[in-house]
């Protein structure tokens, strides 16, 4: 195991996760502040994410007559694993020792977890709403799930482990290649997030019109704190998929020792990276209509068929 | 592996385009508006002669640079323009032309990836080229665009199929055999150019003899009618 | 005296057999049933236990012999390591079955049905699993197994008063007694080699590649038909439903495994060196047996229905790591072949586990809310708070979400499978990932069945006056599913040391072991190596008891004001128009639309929408009925056909019967002079 008595390192990684999640909102409004600006709309402030969370705090909690108590344990099992899924996945540093705990697998599987409380907080209460934002949430994930699987694959099968900082070393320590599996991979990881993180064209998140929205649905009863962890968590959600894009593909720049002049140009480095990334996904929302419901799974058809791809030419062009 | 990553960048460049038009195979497979089938096909000519473009530089031989250039006049934009044209004159080029089954018909083209590289596994053994992985590419390709032939109902989507089909033999010649003689690539070209004219007065004389373009409705040639 | 495997071994048998011998006057006396038949059972059980852990601790296989069976050939009984893990479940799951028995049979004093016979026949069916399991030679083997199935057959005609419920028993029967019969085949190729029905004779012999194919094919589609692949499996979602609910746990959870045993055995123990292709077989098998399997449960409504088709999916989950497994082996690459072989054996164990849990939540909610269709339940976890907890832990174990066991056994297979890079053949290596990925879906697809279990079953409101008044189970039933339930944590937190013990096995079944696994200690599972692929369940679960552990918190402190001010209820957001009602919940036909619209042709679905008009106005519908029904395709595409061939062979044959005397004298007489013929 990478050292993992070294009380410094553990600490260090525990920061980083901290830095993960007080970023998370950062990473949200700077999406929107580049939609409103796309679209002429006047941007919300830098702090307004914050300011949101001070505000759901301070509320008091209103619960449905029918919830029961997985409704309100719910926010923070969902809330947990999803900073647990961000814990594992190295942010400015590669050798964190968090991703011992979890490979890529697990990282799905805690992610999956979250999404099985949340599915059942939006069951709980009793109404069709939520039923039809957790039956909605569920059958994508688990189409989606087949499609990130193969790409875990790719990756697995180029450096020949699960262990995501030692993909992220694996990648660095080669020389700039080509790959058109890595090059596919990409690609299904990014149309897989969005059905993940419920982005346009899959999901609206600024939607609140019943028959079209499905994360959304699943939190309408949620008030006060509850809806602050569960919005926390969504928009963790979404860094996560966009930190493990940028560090999966393009980890160049990422800290491989906890010198500080290498994190500082780790962090430049990743912030430069999510705010392209921020402003792709922006401009994509911006054209692009939210698709029928019923074409969500040829969306996810295909990135299923560009992950195989991904494995196919890895075996067959990229071989010995 | 790392013996992949030690190749010069030009033959990843290669390989990775390989996998592209590979990809646009499928994209025309799971295509079912004509426009967008047609479009598709002008990527995978556009793909298919920057590729060329790219064996050439990387082998030296002048002549592809010509095949490079015939490819993306022909392939990439004027058959594409082409039958654009005369699915505008047909008025059917917004129509649909359903796939049947699309995550079957995926599939199936994905379990056709795996046989061919199954078929070519033993025939790369003794072949030195270097780009000779993509000889699984270019059998696949053919083998996708015959699935598709034998998907589609309309006559303009299966000329697309069987333009795409030729794409893959001429992927064949140019990966494997870095091109075949001038002479015969020029010919091929031509009979290429030819055939899709020919298709397009077919279109018209199919269209005025059973007043559709669905090729199910040619099934004239069958013994028994009930 | 220390007890010896060998003792615990016939304890466990003994008792079970006087579980089933004092069950004879239950019919007279419904408590000896209650308190002597199980309690016997739960002996059996420690018995059986007790002897699995003794006989992994220790290191001698213990060899024995019953002065039963033909003249020549006593009842030989073996009891190494193999033999030993599957007693070990069959015990985990008596233990808990005997302690929700009692409470649970309950509801059938005041039946019909006879009590004796619920009690003989668990008692010789759980004697019976025992016996095929440390059986070791064919003869005994055959025996055993049909003592296993004959018993279960009793046991599901058990409710036999209606109808649906003795044409399930007859087909289980049927397809039961075609499957013993392929096994005899199997074990009489390997037998007509060897000489000799020993299974120790039977593993000496090299068979020419074709017998052991021969032997092989047999053996996969008789041992299959007991455990249920596809599409060998039309007899589980029949019978399943049929039997009392702690004997559709005990035929689920153990039955099924008992199967897998047999399968196990053959392949790896008897047969020698797989070929190639045998290994994809089981993996295809394995992969289409799982989505098969979970995409029929999706689309049903009668709980115990769904968890039958969920075992079909978890059977093909355990015969793809076997696949695998069979796959490594055959190219020489025995570290992952033992780390496929080790990943099935946990999933064995950990369905067993889990699917006993839930199959008892269920007999937990048949009997208290009187309910087995979905639509009619909700709210349970209001009226039945442990029944809920616990089939909540189920849930998730089955749907292989960390920290619980079902996640650590399909994580192991997933590493399996990502070894293929090593596979010399291409198509191999391209093939095993996409069969990784259809067992991803498969799994994610079951997290979706059993959210829509969960959600409509527990939560929301009640839509049915029963389920509104649902007490909680007895303390017995509880018991039993806490029990289970704490397995299944624990088998999830603790993978190193459960590899530890599983490695032993395939030490004694192949010879060869994962020590990479267990080499980091207890808080980390490396399957590989450290640098490939790491798993530290104890740390996931420390995350998510964090996370609780912030709600307590928050509760806590929050409880001084919750006294003054407590939290608010309101009415969930209506849109306006007025209260919810509980019939207007997402039902579980409606949770499962999405899927089957996507997977449509996947089944044959029936639907029908019944509209009663008001007569006195014609135009408004008084009451509105949808019902759903998906017909298996199996049936059409495999049964269908083969009773039709069936029927129309036996027409051929029956043209023989003429009726006429002289042409039966006629027969007779060919006969004799064919007999005489040939002994000449």
């Amino acid at each position: 195991m990478v050292n993992h008595l070294n009380l410094i390192a553990w600490l260090a990684a525990l920061l980083q996760t901290a830095l993960f999640v007080a970023m998370a909102p950062l990473f949200t409004i700077w999406v929107k502040r580049i939609k409103c600006t796309l679209q002429n709309r006047l941007p919300p402030p830098w702090s307004q994410p914050y300011r949101d969370f001070r505000r759901l705090f301070a509320k008091e909690v209103l619960l449905a007559r029918t919830a029961s108590p997985v409704f309100r344990i719910a926010p923070y099992i969902v809330c947990g694993t999803t900073i647990m899924a961000a814990s594992i996945i190295p942010f400015v540093w590669v050798n964190i020792p968090f991703a011992v705990m979890a490979d890529a697998i697990v990282l799905v599987g805690t992610l999956a977890l979250g999404r099985f409380f949340l599915a059942l907080a939006g069951m709980d209460v009793g109404t069709s709403f939520g039923g039809m934002g957790s039956s909605r949430e569920m059958t994508f994930a688990a189409l989606a799930e087949p499609a990130m699987l193969i790409v875990v694959f790719a990756l697995a099968m180029l450096s020949s482990s699960t262990n995501l900082s030692t993909i992220i070393g694996f990648v660095l320590d080669q020389p700039l290649a080509l790959r058109p599996s890595l090059l596919f991979g990409l690609l299904a990881l990014i149309l897989v997030g969005i059905v993940e993180t419920g982005r346009i064209p899959v999901d609206n998140p600024a939607t609140h019109l019943e028959l079209t929205m499905i994360h959304e649905a699943m939190i309408l009863e949620y008030t006060g704190r509850h809806l602050a962890l569960m919005e926390l968590a969504a928009q963790l959600k979404l860094t996560i998929y966009a930190v493990l894009t940028a560090n999966l593909f393009l980890p160049w720049g990422i800290s491989r020792s906890l010198d500080a002049a290498a994190l500082g140009v780790s962090f430049v480095a990743l912030t430069a990276k999510l705010a392209v990334l921020g402003a792709l996904l922006a401009v994509g929302e911006t054209l692009v209509a939210k698709m029928r419901l019923f074409r969500v799974p040829t969306f996810l058809a295909v990135a299923f068929t560009l992950a195989l791809i991904g494995m196919l030419s890895f075996i067959m062009l990229e071989g010995r | 592996m790392t013996a992949y990553a030690d190749l010069p960048l030009i033959e990843q460049a290669i390989r990775t385009f390989a996998a592209l038009i590979l990809v646009t195979s499928f994209a025309l497979l799971a295509q079912s508006r004509v426009v967008a089938a047609i479009q598709v096909f002008a990527w995978q000519g556009f793909l298919l002669a920057a590729l060329t473009a790219l064996v050439a530089w990387n082998s030296g031989l002048t002549h592809l640079y010509i095949s490079a250039a015939l490819t993306l006049a022909l392939k990439a934009l004027f058959i594409p323009w082409l039958l654009i044209r005369q699915a505008r004159r047909l008025g059917i080029l917004r129509d649909l032309d359903a796939v049947i089954r699309p995550g079957l018909t995926l599939m199936a083209a994905g379990a056709l990836v795996i046989f061919c590289y199954n078929v070519v596994v033993p025939v790369r053994e003794f072949t030195q080229v270097v780009t000779r992985d993509a000889i699984a590419v270019s059998l696949a390709l053919v083998m996708i665009a015959l699935l598709m032939l034998i998907t589609r109902r309309k006559a303009i989507t299966q000329v697309v199929a069987f333009m795409s089909l030729e794409n893959g033999l001429f992927f064949a010649a140019v990966t494997a055999t870095q091109g075949m003689p001038m002479v015969v690539e020029l010919g091929i070209a031509f009979d290429v150019l030819i055939a899709a004219v020919i298709f397009g007065v077919f279109f018209f004389h199919i269209r005025d003899s059973i007043e559709s373009l669905d090729v199910d409705q040619l099934s004239r040639l069958r013994e028994i009618n009930d | 005296m220390p007890p010896t495997p060998a003792l615990c071994l016939y304890l466990a048998i003994g008792f079970a057999l006087a579980s089933s011998v004092v069950s004879f006057a239950a019919d007279r006396f419904p408590v000896l049933l209650r308190v002597g038949s199980f309690a016997l059972l739960g002996a059996s059980s420690i018995a059986a236990l007790a002897a699995c852990i003794l006989t992994l601790t220790g290191n001698l296989p213990f060899t024995g012999e019953l002065p039963l069976g033909l003249p020549w050939l006593h009842w030989q009984l073996r009891l190494d390591a193999l033999a030993a893990f599957f007693l070990g479940i069959i015990g985990m799951v008596t233990l808990a079955v005997s302690f929700f028995g009692p409470g649970y049979v309950r509801s059938y004093t005041h039946g019909h049905s006879s009590l004796g016979i619920l009690g003989v026949m668990t008692g010789l069916f759980i004697a019976g699993m025992q016996l095929v399991v440390v059986a070791a030679d064919a003869f005994a083997f055959m025996v055993a197994w049909e003592l296993m199935s004959v018993a279960s057959y009793f046991l599901v005609a058990f409710e036999h008063e209606e109808a649906a419920n003795r044409r399930a028993a007859f087909l289980y029967l049927l397809m039961a007694q075609i499957g013993a019969m392929l096994i005899l085949l199997s074990f009489g190729v390997l037998a007509g080699f060897a000489g000799d029905f020993t299974f120790a004779a039977m593993g000496n012999t090299n068979l020419t590649p074709i017998w052991a194919a021969t032997a092989f094919g047999l053996g996969l589609l008789g041992f299959g038909m007991k455990a249920g692949i596809v599409p060998l499996h039309a007899w589980l979602p029949e019978a399943h439903p049929a039997a009392p609910s702690h004997i559709s746990a005990l035929m689920s959870g153990v039955m099924l495994k008992v199967a897998v045993y047999g399968f196990i055995r053959l392949v790896f123990d008897l047969l020698g060196h797989p070929h190639w292709s045998w290994g994809v077989i089981v993996l295809a098998v394995g992969s289409v047996t799982s989505v098969y399997g979970v995409l029929y449960a999706l689309v049903q409504h009668d709980l115990k229905r769904l968890l039958a088709y969920h075992s079909v999916e978890n059977i093909g989950i355990i015969y793809i790591g076997l696949g695998l497994a069979l796959i490594f082996f055959s190219a020489g690459q025995t570290t992952f072949g033992v780390l496929g072989l080790i990943a099935a054996l946990y999933h064995t164990l950990n369905h067993a586990l889990f699917k006993s849990l839930l199959f008892l939540g269920a007999g937990a909610i048949v009997q208290h809310g009187h309910e087995r269709d979905l639509e009619h339940m909700g709210g349970l976890i209001h009226r039945m708070p442990w029944t809920a907890f616990f089939f909540l832990i189920g849930c998730l174990s089955i749907s292989a979400l960390p920290p619980f066991n079902g996640f650590v056994s399909e994580w192991l297979t997933f590493q399996t499978a990502l070894q293929a890079t090593t596979l010399e053949s291409g198509v191999l290596r391209a093939v095993i990932p996409i069969s990784a990925a259809v067992l991803a879906l498969s799994g994610a697809l079951a997290a979706t069945c059993f959210v829509k279990v969960y959600g409509v079953a527990f939560l929301g409101q009640a839509r049915t006056r029963r389920v509104r008044h649902a007490r909680e189970a007895s303390a017995g039933m509880v018991l039993a599913q806490g029990l289970l339930a704490t397995l299944c944590l624990l088998f999830g937190v603790f993978p190193t040391n459960t590899v530890g013990f599983l490695s032993k096995i395939t030490l004694d079944l192949t010879g060869y072991g994962v020590s990479a696994a267990t080499s980091q200690g207890w808080l980390w599972l490396t399957p590989i190596a450290p640098e490939v692929a790491s798993y530290s369940a104890p740390l996931i679960l420390l995350g998510v008891l964090t996370a609780l552990g912030a709600w307590a918190c928050v509760y806590f402190f929050t409880r001084r004001r919750r006294r003054t001010q407590p939290v608010p209820r309101r009415d969930p957001w209506d849109c306006g128009f007025g209260p919810l009602s509980s019939r207007m919940q997402y039902s579980a036909s409606a949770f499962a639309m999405p899927i089957r619209h996507i997977f449509r042709p996947a089944w044959r679905i029936h639907e029908e929408k019944i509209r009663e008009m008001d007569p006195q106005l014609a135009t408004r519908p008084v009451q509105l009925r949808y019902l759903i029904h998906a017909d298996d395709l199996s049936w059409q595409f495999f049964y269908v056909p083969v009773e039709r061939f069936v029927q129309s062979a036996a027409r051929q044959v029956g043209r023989i019967q003429t009726g006429h005397l002289r042409h039966y004298l006629a027969y007779s007489f060919f006969t004799l002079i064919v007999l005489l013929w040939l002994i000449t």
